[in-house]
């Protein structure tokens, strides 16, 4: 069963009474790339972590295509991955544990994933030794592995040079043309410019813009996202 | 002062000599306390584990009686496994009582929640840290036991250590269900407890060197495996 249209409805996020997502509407088809810009604060993150499943809205609700959930379809990628105290081959084939995947297949699949993802050379090295780009990488492939039909990145180049940055993008686009719909947060607005097809705009917990990118960046029609763009957003609409 | 010379002096000669009756009681030792840690390792750090990482009710209590087991005084627990042992208690019919194997029973009764305690804590602080990683990767309970297990294996070592030390240098419970029988259940601290309230000292102080010498061995022995091996994967 499909997951998409993935919609939002009134999505609320309220712990400790303060509203970090404040009533999200938001309707994503299962293409392309998605990414979802906003100052800090503004709930992105939580966005994020409400659509993997992993934080309960207070309120509203999330309607996957007309089905239930499927948790095994969504992926997630941290800003700060975490590596297992292991060799980068078995860090990479750990989405594939609670899949049921058999200890040789899973090491036949990640071999095959460290080629796609460049880091085949380095299979049998300390995962937590790799630079922040290759980990970046090593989390991507991790999840890729287990083949979600929607990937979520939550600022996964922040801190990252630019030719890691380049590197991460690649796969991102690779992992797209296999038809995995993904929905990431970026504060780069270049990255925005280079990978997403549609920006979702986000302030103060709710949804002020959802517009395709060369739209939002040559026309944005609120006043949030223009002075967002332009580096003058007030500080009350980030919180 | 002198006496107490000549007990040293005749302790390194029992030692130099490799005395039968020395080595015979620390081998007994070994193989107790060591099939007690390793029996105590199958169930204390899953256990320890489970109780960071599960979500059940009776959580807290849980984590709770094991931490208060933690320092169970080993002559109440050899009480209560002399109970169970005994011919008229449960497993009476077993015969066990006074056997090796009701030593390793008392042993494990002790080893089990420090080794848990210890392994809750560990496997908690890791688990803070990958919870989100593994939630977004869908791994249920028992998946996210076993590599939280494998993850927090150096730490852990200290756990399995602290069973070791605790197991070696018990008394109470092995001397009440054990016997302290000659060549059949008397063990380095039970042998200890005896030849100094005879005023043997000499085959105590061997002992007690033995004793010492084993424990600090293994603790730098697990120290420079745990170094060795952190090093490759911090």
């Amino acid at each position: 069963m499909s997951l998409f249209p993935l919609q939002l409805r009134d999505v609320v996020f309220r712990p400790n009474g303060r509203a970090v997502l404040d009533g999200v509407d938001l309707t994503l088809s299962g293409e392309g790339i998605t990414v979802i810009l906003g100052p800090n604060g503004a709930g992105k993150s939580v966005l994020l972590r409400t659509v993997c499943g992993l934080l309960q809205p207070t309120g509203g609700s999330l309607d996957w295509g007309g089905g239930a959930f499927d948790p095994l379809a969504v992926g997630m990628v941290f800003q700060h991955p975490v590596m297992l105290r292991s060799s980068v081959i078995d860090n990479i084939a750990l989405g594939l544990v609670p899949r049921g995947v058999g200890a040789r297949d899973r090491r036949l699949a990640a071999m095959a994933m460290l080629e796609q993802v460049g880091l085949a050379d380095r299979a049998n090295d300390n995962a937590r030794q790799l630079s922040g780009g290759e980990q970046q990488r090593l989390a991507l492939g991790r999840v890729w592995l287990t083949r979600p039909r929607l990937l979520l990145l939550d600022e996964p180049t922040s801190s990252l040079d630019p030719s890691a940055v380049e590197a991460v993008e690649r796969i991102v686009r690779q992992i797209r043309t296999e038809g995995t719909k993904i929905l990431m947060t970026t504060h780069n607005l270049g990255q925005a410019t280079r990978l997403a097809d549609d920006i979702v705009f986000l302030a103060g917990g709710r949804v002020r813009e959802h517009v395709s990118v060369r739209r939002f960046f040559s026309q944005p029609a609120s006043v949030e996202a223009r002075q967002f763009i332009q580096g003058e957003l007030p500080w009350h609409l980030a919180f | 002062m002198g006496g107490l010379s000549q007990a040293f002096a005749d302790a390194f000669l029992l030692l130099l000599d490799f005395d039968a009756r020395v080595f015979e009681i620390v081998l007994l030792s070994l193989q107790v306390s060591g099939l007690a840690v390793l029996i105590g390792t199958v169930i204390g750090l899953p256990l320890g584990a489970c109780l960071a990482v599960g979500d059940f009710p009776g959580k807290q209590v849980a984590a709770v009686v094991v931490n208060g087991f933690m320092g169970l005084p080993s002559v109440v627990v050899g009480v209560v496994v002399y109970l169970v042992l005994s011919r008229s208690g449960p497993m009476g019919e077993f015969g066990l009582l006074y056997t090796p194997s009701a030593m390793v029973i008392a042993q494990v009764v002790l080893v089990v929640p420090l080794m848990a305690a210890i392994a809750r804590q560990v496997v908690e602080d890791s688990w803070r840290q990958y919870r989100e990683e593994l939630a977004a990767l869908r791994f249920g309970w028992r998946d996210t036991v076993r590599v939280l297990l494998h993850d927090c294996r150096f730490s852990l070592s200290v756990a399995v250590l602290a069973g070791l030390g605790r197991a070696m240098s018990e008394v109470g419970a092995v001397m009440i269900v054990g016997g302290n029988i000659d060549r059949s259940t008397r063990v380095m601290t039970t042998a200890i407890a005896l030849e100094t309230s005879k005023g043997d000292l000499p085959l105590a102080i061997a002992l007690g060197m033995v004793l010492l010498v084993l424990i600090l061995l293994l603790n730098a022995g697990a120290f420079a495996l745990r170094t060795s091996v952190m090093r490759q994967f911090e």
